[in-house]
């Protein structure tokens, strides 16, 4: 099963590290993994994703807590949130492709970030399944290159605030 | 105020934490530290190689209950030093190392005798620090002693560059450790207290398995208190011997790999199994879905992380064992109305099983009356000390022999490398203990082949008075990897024959030390009188019986009932 962490941590040298050390060393995946400052400059937020059984979600969880420098770790499993990844793709775009590759991208609310003669460099922004289904539909015309940031995420408000 | 040096300001640390004595090694980046201790009361005991000093800040550790102190240059002597760091953080022991490093602006730049320590040492240590600014020296040598001492404890590394240990600063004043994000769980949760304890008194087959956790937080007496008070039969882990007396009816000594049979069988057949301070590692579990699977479990540990790793856990308490074991024994305090002796009465039929597996299967060995049995050296170690001694180990059969056969009544007498298995452990962390308690006996119980590792540490006894005995149960192999090939391996002794090894004797007299030997077992009862009877360091060579093995034996990956018996 997939899932979501939210880590706050301090904004110090060799933090990440710390992060990164403990996931290799325990033998745990990562999916992918998202790190910038937050409002308070010496406070990161960290979202990693992950893939393991309840078992190990909740060790990941805990190993997380153990590391001095993290403040605070939490399971997005448990509550609503919104996910966001942004892919940046050059596709093939010959006279043929062109007006198929535009319409893709008006679909999934894209945008054409640089021309060539022969290509569209093209950012999407969305889910996570969002970037999956963009890239399976652009792929059979042509995708020459690819970036993606990883997800990021935050917990939806309670009703109330 | 005036400014002292930043070298000064590290020593003044030390003294505001009580610190009296430090192991260590100099070198270029910390020669200012050297200098500045000349002038305090703090001695630094030097020692002949890295690794010793942190092994030894970690027997002194172990033995007190304080922190440990080593102090190595950078480079190489903070390298030497990781397998000591590893060591004790693998056992948990509180320990402060600090390493020089080159000056900051040479940092990153291949400078002579730099490596990377806080990178190297990230995965074994509690935490690390490498200090940048000289704002930060100070405060930073607070928390490293806090972290180290406080919740599950363990080694922290701080690496001191040497221009800041240079430089001058005005030192702060002494200001209580603030960690926002550190703050571990000490006091249990009630309502898992109460779930606890209505389960002690109900179950029928109850274990208490008890590991160093309980060392650490001193708490034996605690954990003493509550089995005898509910009659409950105990185990202890490699870790935790001593924790209650071994001597006592309810103890059913070591369990795991290579533990009695009773606490193996006990625990296997056990309806409700109380971890204090264990972690359920795989060298005590065996196969861990044979493990315990009649029992519903327990368990008391400061380290949520420790908590359902291995086997899922029923009534996890996540608290100091000291703190938890207190507010059980209290709960049962404050509830007169529970007879406990009378409630024992339904263990009857449990103690008579448990008797019979005592019977039926002691710790056993076939003694010979000429040839020297391992097991009847560390016997006649434990009765001619009366059960009292400081004891270390290094790593292997002897190892296991001397948590087999001496039979330990007090917390913080054993040192052992337990999670590590750091074969060179012991006669270093000897001397620290000996440091600590300079009137007491220790004895490292040593193989041939592990004391070879750290034997140079025999110069560091001499010069510090440190009278430390080292018995060498000598069978001229690393006997423990030859018994896994004996038994495992068709008997292939690949490496692990020694063609030339020291004349003990000779090397102890080089010294400036004592060398004993015994060949014959009539000679061992003599040998161990004059070694306890000298003021200086004794070397004991005992030529044991070459192809002894240590048994009961769980193969790894077996289950625990599946011993090899003698
Ligand atoms: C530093 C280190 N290297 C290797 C090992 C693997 N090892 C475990 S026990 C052992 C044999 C130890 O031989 P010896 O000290 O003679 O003890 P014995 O088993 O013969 O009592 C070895 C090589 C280890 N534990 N530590
Ligand atoms: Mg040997």
């Amino acid at each position: 099963m997939k899932h979501t962490l939210s880590v706050l941590l301090q904004n110090k040298p060799g933090v990440l590290s710390r992060v990164t050390g403990l996931f290799s060393g325990r033998g745990f995946n990562i999916e992918s993994l998202c790190v910038a400052e937050t409002l308070d400059p010496t406070v990161s937020c960290m979202t990693v994703v992950s893939k393991g059984d309840v078992g190990v979600i909740e060790q990941i969880t805990k190993q997380l807590h153990k590391l001095i420098d993290v403040i605070k770790v939490t399971d997005l499993s448990d509550v609503p949130f919104v996910e966001r990844e942004m892919v940046l793709l050059r596709v093939k775009a010959e006279a043929s492709t062109r007006a198929e590759v535009l319409r893709v991208i008006d679909i999934f609310r894209g945008k054409v970030v640089d021309v060539s003669a022969r290509s569209y460099a093209i950012e999407v922004t969305g889910s996570a399944s969002k970037i999956e289904a963009v890239i399976d539909i652009l792929r059979p015309i042509g995708i020459k290159e690819i970036v993606r940031t990883g997800v990021i995420t935050m917990a939806r408000a309670s009703k109330n605030k | 105020m005036a400014k002292i040096t930043g070298a000064e300001a590290v020593v003044r640390c030390l003294q505001e934490e009580g610190v009296k004595i430090i192991f260590g090694y100099p070198g270029g980046a910390v020669i200012d530290l050297y200098d500045a201790l000349m002038d305090c009361d703090i001695t630094n005991v030097l020692v002949r190689h890295e690794q010793a000093a942190v092994h030894a800040a970690d027997g002194f550790a172990r033995v007190t209950g304080e922190v440990g102190v080593a102090l190595l240059t950078s480079g190489p002597g903070a390298t030497n030093g990781v397998t000591g760091i590893a060591t004790a953080y693998c056992d948990s022991i509180p320990m402060v190392v600090l390493t020089g490093q080159v000056p900051r602006a040479l940092i990153g730049n291949d400078a002579f005798q730099e490596v990377d320590i806080v990178g190297i040492t990230r995965p074994c240590t509690k935490h690390n620090y490498l200090v940048g600014n000289l704002d930060d020296l100070v405060p930073t040598l607070r928390e490293a002693f806090h972290v180290a001492r406080s919740g599950r404890p363990g080694p922290v590394l701080v690496d001191l560059p040497k221009d800041l240990i240079a430089s001058r600063l005005t030192f702060p004043d002494k200001a209580p450790v603030k960690m926002a994000n550190y703050q571990p769980n000490y006091k249990p949760h009630p309502v898992q207290v109460e779930k606890a304890c209505r389960k002690m008194i109900e179950a029928r087959q109850p274990v208490l398995y008890v590991g160093g956790g309980v060392i650490l937080s001193d708490a034996s007496r605690e954990l003493t208190e509550l089995a005898l008070s509910l009659k409950i039969p105990v185990t202890m882990t490699l870790m935790g011997l001593g924790a209650f007396p071994g001597t006592h009816q309810l103890s059913m000594g070591m369990l795991g790999m290579h533990g009695t049979y009773t606490a193996n069988m006990a625990v296997a057949e056990s309806d409700l199994l109380i971890a204090v301070g264990a972690r359920f590692d795989d060298r005590v579990t065996g196969k861990l879905s044979d493990f315990a699977t009649k029992a519903e479990i327990i368990h008391i540990d400061i380290d949520p992380t420790s908590i359902s790793k291995n086997v899922k856990v029923d009534v996890p308490i996540v608290a100091d064992c000291k703190n938890a074991l207190r507010a059980i024994n209290s709960w049962y305090a404050s509830h007169s109305e529970i007879d406990l002796a009378a409630a024992a009465t339904r263990l009857e039929p449990w103690y008579r099983q448990i008797d019979q597996w005592k019977e039926r299967h002691p710790l056993s060995y076939t003694d010979d009356p000429e040839i020297i049995k391992p097991q009847y050296v560390v016997e006649e170690l434990c009765r001619q000390t009366g059960g009292e001694a400081i004891i270390s180990t290094e790593v292997g059969q002897n190892q296991m022999w001397a948590a087999q056969f001496y039979t330990f009544n007090h917390p913080r007498h054993w040192l052992t490398s337990g999670g590590l298995g750091t074969m060179g452990y012991g006669l270093p962390a000897a001397i620290g203990a000996q440091m600590a308690f300079p009137g007491r006996t220790v004895i490292d119980i040593a193989g041939d082949g592990s004391i070879q590792m750290n034997i140079q540490e025999l110069a560091t006894a001499r010069q510090y008075h440190c009278p430390v005995k080292v018995a060498i149960l000598n069978n001229n192999y690393l006997g423990m990897v030859r018994q896994w090939q004996e038994l495992f391996y068709d008997r292939r002794y690949a490496s692990t024959t020694m063609d030339i090894i020291p004349d003990f004797v000779d090397l102890a007299r080089a010294f400036g030390a004592v060398g004993l030997r015994a060949t014959r077992r009539s000679e061992v009862e003599p040998v161990i009188r004059e070694a306890l009877a000298t003021d200086n360091v004794v070397l004991m060579d005992f030529k044991i019986e070459k192809e002894e093995g240590v048994y009961p034996m769980v193969p790894a990956g077996k289950a625990t009932t599946e011993m090899l018996l003698v």
